[in-house]
C-alpha cells in the first residue's frame, strides 16, 4: 500500500523538527530520507507542485555558489525553492521539496552522483551542468564512468528543456552535441590560460580516445581544445567572460557577453574558479529568462556561502575561509592565496569521513608548490593532519616550519595566535573539517549555525517568510 | 663520484591517478639525502627503457588511460624481464601491477593482455574493493613490516601457485579478499594494490625499494642512513588505526 503523500510529507516534516529541536542538525536531509524510504515517488510528486518547473545545477566543483548566484539573479523574477545549505544529495533534494510552500520554481544544487536519480524526480526545465573533474574516487570510481551516467541524464531530459554546458569542459560539450536547446557559456581571455596542469583529467577524447591539443587552460583541463583524432573541438560559447581581471583575495570584474548584449560585472568573490561560477549562473539565469540587468545586479549582490571564499570577523582580526576537496579546487585556492600575497602562516584542515573522501591521496595532486615561497608557517589539522604535514615535506618545506595540530579548534586558536592584530588567517578545510570549523565558530559566537544561515539565505532568495506570529 | 639511481617512470601521462608523483617525490628525497642522485626518467607509449635501469615504476590509471597503454605494456614483457634480470628493482602500483600480470579479464571475458611479468592474472569481480588496508610482510628474511594503504580495485587478483604475495592481510581486502594475500613479490619486484600514496607513510618500503636499486650497480643494498621519520610514523600510525577501524568493508 502507497502512503498517502499527505501522511509521508508530515511525518517526514517532523521528523526534521525533532532533528532541529535535539541540537543533532539542522534537518536538512534526515527527512527527505523518511520521505524516500516512505514513498520514493513523493519527490517526482512534490515537485510537480512547483507551477514554474525546476532548474537543477550539478558540477564537481562550484555548485553551491553557482547556485546561490542565480537564487540572487532570480530573486525578483521567481518565488524560489531550494537547497542552498548544500544538502545536495537525493535526500537533500527531498527535504527541500518538504518546504516549497508559496514557491513557483525548484532551484537545486545536485550533486554530481546523484544527478541521474534527481533529474528523473524533478523532471528539470533547465539542467546546468558546470564541470566534471576527478574528486573522490573512493565515493565515485571514475571519472568516465560519471560522464557516461551524465550522458544518460542528458538523454533523459524532455525535449524543450534546455541544458547549458560549460563548453571550456570537452567532456561537456561532448554531452550536448547534437542537441537541440543548447546554452554553451566559456572564458575568452587568453591572459588567463596556461599549460595543462598536472592534475589534469579530461586528456583524452571521450568520441575516439585521441590525446586532445590545448591550446590553453583555465582551470584544470577547462579551456581550448581540439581533437586531433576526431576533429572535435571547442565551439564558440553563446555567453562568455573577456576582459578579466583577478582582484587577488577580493574579487574580480570582468566582461560578460549575453547574446544580445555586453555589460560589466565586478563580483565579489576572489579567483578564476568563481567567474566560471558566475558564468554558469548568467547562462542557467539567462535561459530562466532573466535579463541583463538582473544578471549583473545578482551576480554583484552575491556573497561567499558557507566557508567558499567566506570571511569571518573574530575581534580584530578576519578569518578567510577556502573549501578545498580535490586536485583541481585546490590548485584553483592555491593559485587565488598566491594571486591575494601568499601569508606567512596558513592552516589546512585535512579529513578523510566519507564527505571529504576516504581517501587521501588526492593531496599529492595538487600544487601546493607555489605557496612555499612566502609560507613560514603551516598549521596542519584535521584527522590526517600528519599526511598534510609530509605532503609538504617532501615538496621541499623545512620540517621545522610545520606544526601538527589536529584538532581544527586547535588550529584554529594557533592560527589566530600567529595572525598579526588586524590581520587575516586563512584557513583551507576539507569538507567536514570546514563543518567542524563552522561549529566552533557558531559556539563561540562568531557565526550561526549553518542550517540558521541557509534558512536566512533560503528567504533571501526569495521564498516569503512565514509570517511573525502577532504578540498577543 | 655519488651513485645514480636511474628511475624509470612507466607512463607517466596515463597512469598517474592515485598521487604516484608522491611516491616519487618520496624515492628522491630520501635517494638525495643519502647523498645517492636520482635521475627520473619518464617512458611513455612506443618509447624504450633506459639502459642500466636501477629502478621501474609503474601507477596506476582511469580504465580508458588504461586500455591506451595496455597493448605499449603487454609488448614490454621482454624488456622488463631483461631489466630484472639484470638486476633492476620493480614497484608497480593498482593498474600498473594488474598489468604486469598476464592479463584482465572483464566481466564480458574480454581479456586485456597484460605484460606476463609477474606470475598472476585479474579477473572483474562484482563491486569494488574500497577501503583502508594493513598488510603484514617480509622483505628480508625474519624482518616482519607493517605496509599501510589504500586500495580502490574493481578486479580480483589470482596469484599463481606457488607464487608470493608481498604480504598478508591484516585489515582490508588485499588481492581478492578472499586468500589472505596482498601485492606479488618477484626477487627485487614488487606489485601491490596499496596506493595513497604507498610510499610516504611506509617510509622502511622506500629505503628497501632504494637499497635494491642500489644494489644492482653497487652488487649489495648498501647501509641506508637513519632519516628523521617523525612525521612518517604520525602518518603511518593513523593510517594504521583507519585499515583497522573501516578496512575491507564493501558499502
Amino acid at each position: 500500500m502507497r502512503v498517502p503523500l499527505v501522511i509521508s510529507t508530515l511525518v517526514a516534516r517532523a521528523v526534521g523538527i525533532v532533528s532541529r529541536l535535539s541540537g543533532k542538525g539542522g534537518g536538512t536531509t534526515l527527512p527527505g530520507r523518511v520521505l524516500n524510504a516512505l514513498d520514493p515517488g513523493a519527490s517526482a510528486r512534490l515537485a510537480r507542485r512547483l507551477k514554474q518547473g525546476s532548474a537543477v545545477i550539478s558540477a564537481t566543483n562550484g555548485k553551491t555558489t553557482s547556485a546561490a548566484m542565480t537564487a540572487a539573479i532570480l530573486a525578483s523574477r521567481f518565488r524560489l525553492a531550494g537547497n542552498p545549505a548544500g544538502a545536495n544529495l537525493s535526500s537533500g533534494v527531498a527535504t527541500a521539496l518538504l518546504h516549497t510552500r508559496g514557491a513557483d520554481l525548484g532551484l537545486f544544487e545536485v550533486d554530481e552522483a546523484a544527478l541521474p536519480r534527481v533529474a528523473e524526480a524533478l523532471q528539470p526545465r533547465a539542467l546546468c551542468l558546470g564541470n566534471l573533474f576527478r574528486d573522490q574516487l573512493d565515493r565515485y570510481g571514475e571519472l568516465e564512468l560519471l560522464a557516461e551516467r551524465w550522458r544518460g541524464v542528458v538523454a533523459g531530459l524532455a525535449p524543450d528543456s534546455t541544458l547549458i554546458v560549460n563548453e571550456d569542459d570537452p567532456q561537456l560539450a561532448q554531452l550536448a552535441r547534437g542537441r537541440e536547446g543548447v546554452i554553451r557559456f566559456g572564458i575568452e581571455d587568453a591572459r588567463h590560460g596556461g599549460p595543462l596542469p598536472h592534475a589534469a583529467d579530461a586528456r583524452y577524447c571521450s568520441a575516439c580516445g585521441v590525446a586532445y591539443d590545448y591550446e590553453l587552460a583555465y582551470v584544470g583541463h577547462l579551456g581550448v581544445y581540439s581533437c586531433p583524432g576526431c576533429g572535435f573541438s571547442r565551439s564558440k560559447p553563446h555567453i562568455w567572460a573577456e576582459a578579466i581581471t583577478i582582484d587577488g583575495l577580493t574579487g574580480s570584474d570582468f566582461r560578460l557577453h549575453l547574446p544580445d548584449e555586453t555589460l560589466s560585472v565586478k563580483l565579489g568573490l576572489p579567483g578564476l574558479y568563481n567567474v566560471y561560477n558566475a558564468l554558469a549562473a548568467a547562462a542557467l539565469s539567462f535561459a530562466l529568462g532573466a535579463n541583463a540587468e538582473e544578471i549583473a545586479g545578482g551576480l554583484e549582490s552575491t556573497e561567499a556561502v558557507f566557508g567558499r571564499s567566506e570571511r569571518i570577523e573574530i575581534g580584530e582580526k578576519n578569518l578567510l575561509l577556502l573549501l578545498i576537496k580535490n586536485p583541481t579546487g585546490a590548485n584553483e585556492v592555491v593559485r587565488t592565496i598566491v594571486a591575494g600575497g601568499t601569508p606567512k602562516t596558513l592552516v589546512i584542515a585535512l579529513n578523510d569521513r566519507i564527505a571529504d573522501g576516504q581517501d587521501v591521496s588526492w593531496i599529492w595532486d595538487v600544487d601546493f608548490e607555489p605557496l612555499l615561497g612566502g609560507l613560514e608557517r603551516l598549521i596542519a589539522s584535521g584527522g590526517r593532519a600528519a599526511e598534510l604535514a609530509l605532503r609538504f615535506k617532501y615538496a621541499g618545506f623545512p620540517e621545522s616550519q610545520i606544526e601538527v595540530v589536529p584538532a581544527p579548534a586547535e588550529a584554529l586558536d594557533r592560527g589566530l595566535e600567529l595572525t598579526d592584530a588586524i590581520g587575516e588567517l586563512v584557513i583551507c578545510p576539507t569538507y567536514t573539517a570546514m563543518l567542524e570549523l563552522q561549529g566552533v565558530l557558531a559556539e563561540r559566537g562568531h557565526a550561526d549555525r549553518y542550517w540558521q544561515r541557509a534558512a536566512r539565505a533560503r528567504e533571501e532568495s526569495g521564498l516569503p517568510r512565514k509570517p511573525a506570529r502577532k504578540p498577543k | 663520484m655519488t651513485t645514480r639511481i636511474r628511475l624509470c617512470h612507466l607512463y607517466p601521462d596515463q597512469l598517474n591517478i592515485y598521487a604516484d608523483r608522491g611516491n616519487i617525490a618520496v624515492l628522491r628525497s630520501r635517494a638525495e639525502r643519502r647523498g645517492y642522485e636520482l635521475e627520473l626518467i619518464g617512458v611513455g607509449v612506443g618509447e624504450a627503457l633506459a639502459p642500466e635501469c636501477d629502478l621501474i615504476y609503474l601507477g596506476g590509471g582511469q580504465d580508458r588511460e588504461q586500455a591506451l597503454i595496455a597493448p605499449d605494456l603487454a609488448a614490454r614483457a621482454d624488456e622488463i624481464s631483461a631489466a630484472l634480470e639484470q638486476g633492476a628493482a620493480l614497484l608497480a602500483v593498482c593498474g600498473g601491477y594488474q598489468l604486469l600480470g598476464r592479463g584482465y579479464r572483464d566481466r564480458t571475458g574480454v581479456e586485456m593482455p597484460g605484460a606476463g611479468v609477474l606470475p598472476l592474472e585479474t579477473v572483474a569481480g562484482e563491486g569494488r574493493m574500497i577501503g583502508d588496508v594493513s598488510i603484514e610482510c617480509e622483505l628480508d628474511p625474519g624482518e616482519m613490516l607493517t605496509v599501510v594503504g589504500f586500495e580502490n580495485h574493481g578486479g580480483r587478483t589470482l596469484l599463481d601457485p606457488g607464487a608470493v604475495p608481498l604480504g598478508r592481510v591484516v585489515h582490508g581486502f588485499g588481492n581478492d579478499g578472499e586468500s589472505g594475500f596482498e601485492g606479488c613479490r618477484l626477487g627485487k619486484a614488487i606489485g601491490t594494490y596499496l596506493h595513497g600514496p604507498l610510499l610516504p607513510r611506509n617510509p622502511w618500503l622506500a629505503d628497501w625499494l632504494l637499497g635494491q636499486a642500489l644494489a644492482r650497480s653497487l652488487g649489495e643494498p648498501p647501509e641506508l642512513e637513519t632519516l628523521d621519520d617523525e612525521l612518517e610514523y604520525q602518518a603511518h600510525a593513523v593510517a594504521l588505526g583507519r585499515a583497522r577501524e573501516r578496512g575491507g568493508k564493501f558499502r
